[in-house]
């Protein structure tokens, strides 16, 4: 939308003669401003939000017309399902994770973002997680929630709790590792030795220009039926 | 990736469930999307989609380029329909950075959105119809569908993968030309849309094959985060165009199409009456075409401000199609999520599909409209 910044009137110049300052220029023709963040602790929400779950509800704050709020990560169902039921917020937008690995203690967190569609209103809920850490689902509250959870914990490691189904959904089963946060390489991992570490030797598995890096596993030594075994026979042992 | 353990039951007659692959290689299934079905003969007693065969990393891929170099990986993901990845995309970044659109700019991304829904529709109604058997709509809707492509090639220089959109406008201006053919496809295509209807919409066969099928009530839906089409279908009025206008969407007038049935059916003729509402609001895009800039004054290099994140979210063919992105101070996003419409769509397939027929499945796929670009990201 258009914000044309009113013309400020120096006060009380009018009289003396001085030209009137040029018209502001419209928004698109000056470097963009950074929204900024307010404090949104006297909103009615987060007001009446704070009156039921009291300590859960972290700071929340306001930026660019969006309201944000931090859930403390053992009490995110129970305010989902009072966001939901008193307040609602009846359609689950999306939950997502994110990998801040500087910040110690609470690397992961994992966002809700929530719709209320007879006011038109958004909310976003942040529970910061740390490693290990499991969160309650929010199945029993938005049956959506599913494989928004399964993605999360695909793609981040992160668990939750209760959740029907907790497996990966879009890599494939079997596979090691969590491809979203920021310390898995972007190109990919040896997918062969992650997998099956007895076929391949580490870091030479199926991966493009590497050769296949395929041992065979060895033959078992043939059974020698005359003679007494001196030892007990080793299996194979993995490439 | 296995569906909770359940052995099959001895049904009537002592005959076995089966339990049948669907894809990931079939021509319904609009993509790499793999159900598995177990099946009491023709009916269906559950489903259990496996997704993940198109995935390829993009909201990694994200993070690895500055914010205006993104714009062709959006393109990728729902492939049907890019204009309005494009959209929801810089629409994000501009809600993080601050930056104000020039009106110009409304009003080119609002005529290539609704030029993309169009497109994403006819696409829709072809594969949807030539599913169910109605092999005739294919090349009605693909001949309306070339002309779509022309003007977007003509704009951008592409039909399918346009990155026709920056952060902070447009990347170029309406060729010289495109407004008079753009008018010309556009005051022909109601009478292409009546041709459409007067094949399908009181044809016996196609109402036997989709009233009452893959019905879903506003509570399911609502309660699986559905949108879009799907959700309008099934009788909640909920269009961000008009319930959180953007663009040049409040300086036009359109109707929102609802239907309240919530099957097949319904969900066939809101999509029709999308595609009516788009050709008027794009009349009216081209009557008020301001002139002026395209593109927002930028820095040279676009930083995100630090501990930023914003959500903006558009009404895309499929639904609310929206992105979050979190900003680090560096040009690159420190994390950008897609909330693709498709996956949360596709969720609710199961509760559709349950004892309905495997033919019935089809016709429930089509009317989900997902493309897996979108779904698998």
């Amino acid at each position: 939308m258009s914000d044309e910044k009113p013309p400020e009137q120096p006060a009380g110049n009018g009289e003396e003669g001085t030209p009137p300052p040029p018209p502001a220029k419209p928004a698109w023709e000056e470097l963009p401003v950074d929204p900024k963040v307010e404090d949104a602790a006297s909103d009615p929400l987060i007001a009446s939000l704070r009156a039921v779950h009291g300590e859960a509800i972290g700071p929340a704050t306001r930026r660019a017309g969006e309201l944000a709020v931090e859930i403390a990560r053992a009490a995110i169902r129970e305010v989902c399902a009072s966001l939901k039921s008193e307040h609602g917020y009846s359609l689950l937008v999306d939950i997502c994770g994110v990998h801040y690995p500087q910040r110690e203690g609470a690397e992961l967190e994992v966002i809700y973002q929530l719709l209320n569609i007879e006011q038109s209103r958004r909310v976003r809920l942040r529970v910061k997680v740390a490693e290990g850490e499991e969160v309650p689902s929010a199945v029993p509250v938005w049956r959506g929630a599913d494989w928004c959870e399964r993605e999360t914990w695909d793609m981040y490691g992160i668990r939750f709790t209760d959740h029907p189904d907790m497996t990966r959904i879009l890599m494939w089963e079997g596979f090691n590792g969590h491809p979203l946060r920021k310390d898995f390489p972007v190109e990919g991992i040896d997918t062969g030795s992650a997998i099956y570490p007895e076929l391949y030797e580490d870091q030479a598995g199926p991966v493009a220009g590497t050769g296949t890096g395929w041992k065979a596993p060895k033959p078992e030594p043939p059974v020698d039926e005359s003679a007494e075994p001196a030892a007990p026979e080793e299996g194979p042992e993995g490439a | 990736m296995e569906p909770p353990q359940t052995s099959p039951r001895q049904t009537l007659l002592g005959l076995e469930e089966m339990e049948l692959n669907f894809g990931p290689q079939h021509p319904s299934t609009h993509g790499v999307l793999r159900l598995k079905l177990r099946v009491d003969g023709e009916r269906i007693v559950d489903c259990y989609p496996i997704i993940g065969y198109l995935h390829r990393g993009t909201e990694k891929l994200f993070e690895l380029h500055p914010f205006f170099q993104n714009v062709p990986h959006t393109d990728r993901m729902d492939y049907v329909a890019a204009a309005t990845n494009n959209l929801a995309y810089v629409g994000a970044v501009e809600k993080l950075c601050g930056l104000v659109v020039p009106p110009r700019a409304r009003y080119i991304r609002t005529l290539l959105s609704e030029l993309q829904r169009i497109s994403s529709h006819l696409l829709w109604l072809a594969t949807h119809a030539i599913d169910i058997g109605a092999m005739t709509p294919f090349f009605y809707t693909f001949r309306e569908r070339e002309l779509i492509l022309d003007l977007f090639e003509q704009y951008c220089g592409a039909r399918l993968t346009l990155n026709c959109m920056r952060p902070g406008g447009q990347p170029y201006d309406l060729p010289a030309g495109w407004v008079e053919l753009c008018r010309e496809f556009v005051e022909d295509f109601p009478s292409k849309v009546d041709e459409y209807e007067g094949l399908l919409t009181e044809n016996r066969i196609w109402k036997k094959r989709t009233v009452g099928v893959g019905v879903l009530s506003a509570e399911t839906a609502l309660e699986y985060g559905v949108t879009g089409p799907m959700l309008r279908g099934s009788g909640v009025a909920w269009d961000l165009r008009k319930a959180e206008p953007y663009d040049a969407y409040p300086e036009v007038e359109f109707d929102i199409a609802v239907r309240h049935n919530g099957d097949t059916y319904d969900r066939y003729l809101v999509r029709m009456d999308e595609m009516r509402q788009a050709a008027r609001i794009i009349t009216q895009c081209l009557d008020q075409l301001p002139e002026g800039p395209i593109m927002a004054k930028r820095p040279r290099v676009l930083k995100a401000p630090k501990a930023s994140e914003a959500y903006y979210a558009i009404e895309g063919p499929k639904g609310e199609i929206g992105f979050y992105i979190v900003g680090d101070g560096t040009p690159n996003p420190h994390r950008c999520r897609v909330r693709p419409p498709s996956f949360m769509n596709l969720q609710v397939l199961p509760e559709m599909v349950r004892g309905d027929l495997v033919s019935d499945l089809v016709a429930v796929i089509g009317t989900t409209d997902i493309v897996l670009g979108e779904v698998d990201r």
